[in-house]
């Protein structure tokens, strides 16, 4: 039992990282870009630029944090 | 253009969590004796053979389009880990990686340990050894199998990975001691940039995005990517400046 609970410790930090907001923004944008992709709304600029937002809302929360 | 990202990708990741491993094994090496630290290298080399041996035929298993959207997923979050880390080193927010550093807290932590021999080894020596090599070991593992299965050459992006072993291992080697005129940090940038470049494009493609000039795409985000992370960190380095000068004054 303590292992399989060290193990998922260790899967989480290691795919998750420091910042759980950054796996579930990226979650949330595939979702939203595979319902785009379904209207006739072009849909190639999306996730470069949620990317880009999802990475800056990051930062922000980061260094907040470290005032 | 996308088998050079493949190979270049590969080779820097590998090259950065090789510098690490590096650091620990010599470490051990030179204050515990070789022969412990060497065999956990071994021993870890064996287990991340198992592990490409288990994953690597199973990731072909996967239809493309479904692997493009999981793999993608997990390039995008993870290299989204290592830029916003690049990002706030280099803005001044977290403290750079440093290799000499490191190494001498690990000389210390060596040197003041307990010997206990068990299986005819210096238990500390292998332990910390596999350990340092193993979990580095499997951040190069993801990341070729990744970056592999999902272009479908992953003999290519083994090869950037096993350049990247032989000259970082061969420098160590050479030199005897941590190689700390590495620029990591640079580096971890430039692999927080490809990882999450190829996430993008990938993870894209997955869910029926239609790139404009296919392949060729990757160049356009990596481009839009390296303005706006160069561009954060610009912005973040000002405002720690404020912050310093505020907590200064």
């Amino acid at each position: 039992m303590g292992f399989i609970v060290s193990f998922l410790a260790f899967l989480y930090d290691f795919v998750v990282g420091d910042d759980w907001t950054v796996a579930v923004g990226v979650v949330a944008a595939l979702i939203i870009g595979a319902a785009l992709t379904r209207t006739s709304i072009p849909t190639w600029w999306w996730m470069p630029v949620i990317v880009a937002l999802i990475l800056t809302f990051s930062l922000m929360r980061a260094t907040r944090s470290a005032r | 253009m996308s088998d050079i990202f493949l190979i270049a990708a590969s080779f820097l990741a590998s090259s950065v969590e090789m510098v690490e491993a590096l650091t620990i094994v010599l470490a051990m090496g030179i204050t515990r004796g070789w022969r412990s630290p060497l065999v956990g290298v071994v021993a870890a080399l064996v287990s991340l053979a198992v592990v490409v041996a288990v994953l690597g035929p199973a990731l072909t298993l996967i239809p493309i389009g479904a692997l493009r959207v999981v793999v993608g997923t997990l390039l995008l979050v993870f290299g989204l880990q290592w830029l916003r880390k690049a990002i706030l080193r280099a803005s001044g927010y977290k403290a750079l990686h440093n290799e000499a550093l490191i190494y001498e807290k690990e000389l210390h932590e060596a040197s003041s340990a307990a010997s206990a021999v068990r299986a005819g080894l210096d238990w500390y020596g292998f332990t910390v050894s596999y350990k340092g090599v193993f979990l580095e070991g499997l951040e190069v593992v993801f990341i070729v199998l990744t970056f592999g299965s999902t272009s479908g050459n992953i003999p290519l992006a083994a090869l950037g990975a096993a350049a990247a072993i032989l000259i970082v291992g061969a420098a160590g080697i050479a030199v005897r001691q941590p190689l700390a005129q590495v620029p990591e940090n640079t580096m971890k940038f430039a692999v927080g940039l490809m990882l999450t470049t190829f996430g993008v494009f990938w993870s894209g493609e997955g869910i029926g995005v239609q790139w404009p000039a296919a392949d060729g795409a990757i160049l356009g985000i990596l481009a839009f990517l390296i303005v706006w992370s160069l561009g954060l960190v610009t912005v973040l380095q000002r405002q720690r400046e404020r912050q310093l000068v505020g907590v200064g004054g």
